[in-house]
């Protein structure tokens, strides 16, 4: 064991210490190992487990995997035709995801640089506190809040006939992820060493040229990282989209539009398909999508961070 | 030494700590163990949405009945209901559509026992506009038209109404999510087994069906006829043009003449037996269907209704 | 001093532009992070005022009466905690023992590299794929059926790499040379961990335990198709109205049935209930922040 190799002095030790002491820690020892490893065992799990469920609908005659991935024709209940194409599905999580990152990432990045560059040691403290508690809120308080509050505000103000649509969406994931995009980012910036800082107060740049000529170039790629994350859970987000958004399955061509995202389809229909059904394969095949889509996107955002550590 | 007393004290702290959790586990564990055997019954209940709210009111009524039978009730939906009831994981399934053949088939593949229906009361499906909506009678065709697939119908002009105060004159269509029993039965009895139109917004719950249309008023939609509020108005339904327009109400409902009804149906797993049966008798007396009234569904007439006792 | 040398350090319209940009700069960020908090207090102040017709210690323990249109919400209120308490019974020790293995065990290989990986990545997960599997893997693979230990175990894998992570940074943030230190009077790994490590890092792992507290109670989607129910009646003032079999009501589930399926409920009811379910999440929180700023500020290195 490498404890061996720690404490040059074995036999004091042994001598000193019962049998079972040892033997005890050695017992916790493969515990704590095997803990280690259970990371990787739910990992594969989870996708063992959605992906057994998903598997035997790809091999079915009824169903083609271009269909499913190109089509926009949702009728998982048909009597005369089932057609599972979720493009419909996939636009909508992509609309919202987009407009929410259009909002998120100026004012993440922007509240970022604050919490990070201007204000003083307090007010750091205090918004610190203020964002991990607007990342507290629940997802389905969010959805709440879009149902009742947000879409009578957005059919007063924009004259939309249903106040359930793209802008609402986008706006109520716009503000669950701004804290992931500010949390992150403030880590970014304050990755970047002081020497930088310190060379261009020299030089006599005031704050803001330092940040827009050296800070932000240096903490590129973990801004770049944050901003994915905040992707990753926008994309991922149930609840609050499964309330806000109208579930609508059309490609939208406007902000005031309803659409109906990946997530929200399955937590709408898994309830209801029949197990072992095609629908229901095929919603946990939109689930091993969505489980690819983040996985991907958390991915590149853990490079883009490891990127800034080997620097 | 200073470390080591430190690092001894929070020690402490961390034993508690794990104490604490370890002793909160355990309470939460070793409990049921005990309640079980207390209990005598735990009625597993689940399925139809529309059903849902009549069945929590019998649930919550059975409770004052008779306080240790434990009725769960959940919704999701009529298809999850029968798939719980043929994997044998509950005791009854609430549906607002009848059983496939081949669901029927699989139940007996499955448990052995052939499921038993139980009507337990009635349901109109209105058709619902906004209160400021001045159309006031609608034909299956024209609903046809609105939601199916090809349907000509898109606009209010279309049905000879223009909406008041509204700049757009597109028909919003408020329709439930696939394979919820509502949305299947206005498929197999209006749209004649047509698929519905893309774009409609699908609700998850009756509620936010009339929700939505209550607050939209180019909107048009369709639900339980329990579900009616003040913001909402329910269209006489008329089978063709040349017949008459009824309304959803319990009278016209039980006399058939309201064209798209349908019963609120409770599936068990072969004759119902024990507690299950006590409870299923029990909606079926008058204070179960009392509870029927009350939910805005309609109730069996009295000739159908089990004597308490019987 | 001679004129030119002062005119050196006086204002030149170069500077006074940038000083200017500077400003503005600042006033932006700083209008944007208000704009960030601005919500939360808006959020939490409309949600109180219409909250308020139903708000009162009675609405929390109360039984949901008259089909859910009245009443409170101790049904849920103790699902919710039995869900938390019995996913963090699960993902707390493996979570801490894994950070363990990450921080004081691990070299860096390949395996590591994976397991890092996984705990990325798991974090990532959707709540609703958690979902699918949670309904694949405990309620049909284990047969357990739809019940509260399938909705647990469900939250735990959930709840576990944030679990990991935080540990991982509280253990990380005892300096090095304690450890040594230990190591040098001829203790094991383990018992430098066990009396040296742990102890020291102790505040910051339970905070990060906690925290998870409100995450677990705050989720829908995994626990709505693997063990919550729209409703189960229970009687007033039952503590334990839940057996480990059962399925349970819980907050985050009632907000969700409350505003989309029972109709006619009082205008009062689902935004009280929205207040609970937040205020004990912020409360749960804002405890574990207070709790770390104490801690933080008596350590000593």
């Amino acid at each position: 064991m490498e404890s061996n190799s720690t404490s040059p002095n074995l036999a004091v030790r042994k001598a000193a210490r019962p049998g079972w002491a040892l033997a005890g820690e050695r017992t916790l020892e493969i515990l704590i190992h095997l803990c280690g490893i259970s990371a990787i065992l739910f990992v594969l799990g989870i996708f063992f487990f959605v992906f057994k469920e998903a598997f035997p609908v790809l091999g079915h005659e009824k169903f083609s995997l271009s269909q499913f991935l190109f089509s926009q024709e949702w009728y998982p209940t048909s009597e005369v035709n089932k057609r599972y194409g979720v493009l419909a599905m996939i636009a909508g999580t992509f609309s919202v995801t987009a407009l929410a990152m259009v909002l998120a990432v100026p004012f993440g990045i922007g509240g970022a640089i604050y919490i990070s560059e201007f204000c003083g040691a307090k007010t750091k403290e205090t918004l610190k506190i203020v964002v991990e508690l607007l990342a507290a809120i629940p997802s389905v308080v969010w959805g709440f809040i879009g149902l009742t509050v947000m879409s009578r505000l957005i059919v007063k103000y924009t004259g939309a006939p249903v106040g359930v649509n793209v802008l609402n969406g986008g706006i109520i994931l716009a503000l669950m992820s701004v804290p992931i995009i500010v949390s992150i980012g403030e880590d970014a910036l304050k990755a970047v060493p002081d020497s930088f800082r310190e060379a261009g107060i020299a030089l006599g740049a005031t704050r803001w040229q330092l940040i827009w000529r050296v800070l932000l170039p240096a903490a590129k790629n973990g801004l770049l990282a944050a901003v994915l994350l905040g992707v990753a859970r926008a994309v991922g987000e149930t609840m609050a989209v499964l309330m806000a958004t109208g579930h609508a399955v059309h490609i939208p061509h406007s902000l005031l539009d309803s659409v109906r995202t990946l997530t929200a389809n399955i937590a709408a229909e898994l309830g209801e398909a029949p197990v072992g059904s095609d629908h229901y394969r095929v919603l946990f095949l939109t689930g091993v999508l969505l489980f690819l889509i983040t996985f991907v996107v958390n991915l590149a955002a853990d490079f883009m961070v490891r990127g800034i550590r080997k620097k | 030494m200073k470390l080591t007393m430190q690092a001894t004290k929070q020690g402490n702290l961390l034993l508690t700590g794990l104490a604490t959790l370890i002793a909160g586990l355990l309470l939460t564990a070793c409990k049921p163990g005990g309640g079980q055997a207390g209990r005598t019954a735990i009625i597993q209940n689940k399925g139809s949405d529309t059903m849902v709210n009549v069945a929590q009111a019998w649930a919550e009524e059975y409770k004052k009945v008779k306080p240790e039978v434990d009725v769960e009730v959940s919704g999701g939906g009529t298809g999850v209901g029968i798939a719980a009831l043929i994997k044998g994981t509950i005791d009854i399934a609430n549906a607002s559509r009848d059983m496939k053949p081949e669901e029927i088939e699989q139940a007996k593949r499955n448990t052995g026992k052939e499921p038993k229906l139980t009507v337990a009361g009635y349901d109109a499906l209105a058709i619902y506009v906004h209160k400021d909506n001045p159309l006031n009678e609608i034909t299956l065709e024209q609903i046809a038209q609105i939601y199916a697939e090809g349907g000509t119908i898109t606009k209010w002009s279309d049905l000879g109404v223009t909406i008041p105060g509204a700049a757009n004159d597109t028909i919003v269509r408020v329709s439930r999510q696939s394979s919820s029993g509502t949305y299947e039965f206005l498929r197999e009895h209006v749209l004649n087994k047509k698929d519905f139109k893309l774009g409609s917004r699908d609700m998850n719950g009756s509620k936010e069906v009339v929700e939505l249309v209550g607050s939209t008023p180019t909107a048009i939609g369709y639900s339980g006829m329990g579900y009616a509020t003040p913001a909402v108005k329910m269209l006489k339904v008329k089978k063709s043009a040349q017949e008459p327009a009824y309304e959803p109400t319990i009278a016209n409902t039980l006399a058939k003449t309201y064209p798209i009804a349908r019963a609120l149906e409770l599936y068990t797993l072969g004759e119902p037996e024990g507690a299950v049966k006590d409870y299923i008798n029990w909606i079926l007396s008058d204070a179960g269907q009392k509870v029927v009234e009350q939910a805005g569904f309609v109730p069996l007439p009295p000739e159908r209704r089990t004597r308490p006792g019987s | 001093m001679t004129p030119p040398d002062a005119n050196v350090f006086s204002e030149t319209p170069l500077v006074r532009r940038k000083r200017r940009e500077e400003a503005l700069a600042k006033w932006i960020f700083c209008a944007m992070s208000a704009l960030m908090i601005l919500p939360l207090v808006l959020i939490i102040g409309y949600l109180f005022e219409r909250a308020w017709p139903s708000l009162s210690l009675g609405f929390l323990l109360e039984v949901p009466t008259r089909g859910m249109r009245a009443g409170g919400v101790w049904p849920a209120f103790v699902g919710t905690i039995y869900l938390v308490f019995l996913s963090l019974a699960v993902s707390a020790p493996i979570g801490i023992l894994a950070a363990v293995y990450l921080n004081e065990y691990a070299r860096d290989n390949w395996l590591n590299r994976l397991i890092n990986l996984a705990v990325i990545n798991l974090a990532g997960v959707p709540s609703i794929v958690h979902a699918l599997f949670g309904l694949g893997a405990f309620v049909y693979a284990a047969r357990f059926g739809y019940s509260i230990i399938s909705a647990s175990l469900t939250l735990a894998i959930m709840t576990l790499p944030v679990i990991i992570a935080s540990t991982r940074e509280a253990l990380a943030s005892v300096p090095r040379s304690f450890r040594e230190a230990c190591w040098n009077v001829g203790a094991t790994r383990w018992q430098t961990i066990r009396s040296v490590v742990l102890p020291n890092a102790i505040s910051g792992i339970l905070t990060g335990v906690i925290l998870q507290v409100s995450r677990a109670a705050g989720e829908t989607a995994p626990i709505m198709f693997t063990g919550a129910v729209f409703f189960k009646a229970v009687q007033k003032g039952d503590l334990f109205p839940y057996s480990l079999h059962d399925q349970c009501m819980a907050l985050s589930m009632h907000l969700y049935t409350l505003s989309t399926q029972v109709p006619d409920v009082q205008e009062s009811i689902p935004f009280a209930t929205a207040v609970v379910l937040l205020g004990s999440v912020l409360l749960v929180n804002a405890a574990a922040i207070a709790l770390r700023v104490y801690l933080r500020s008596r350590k000593k290195w």
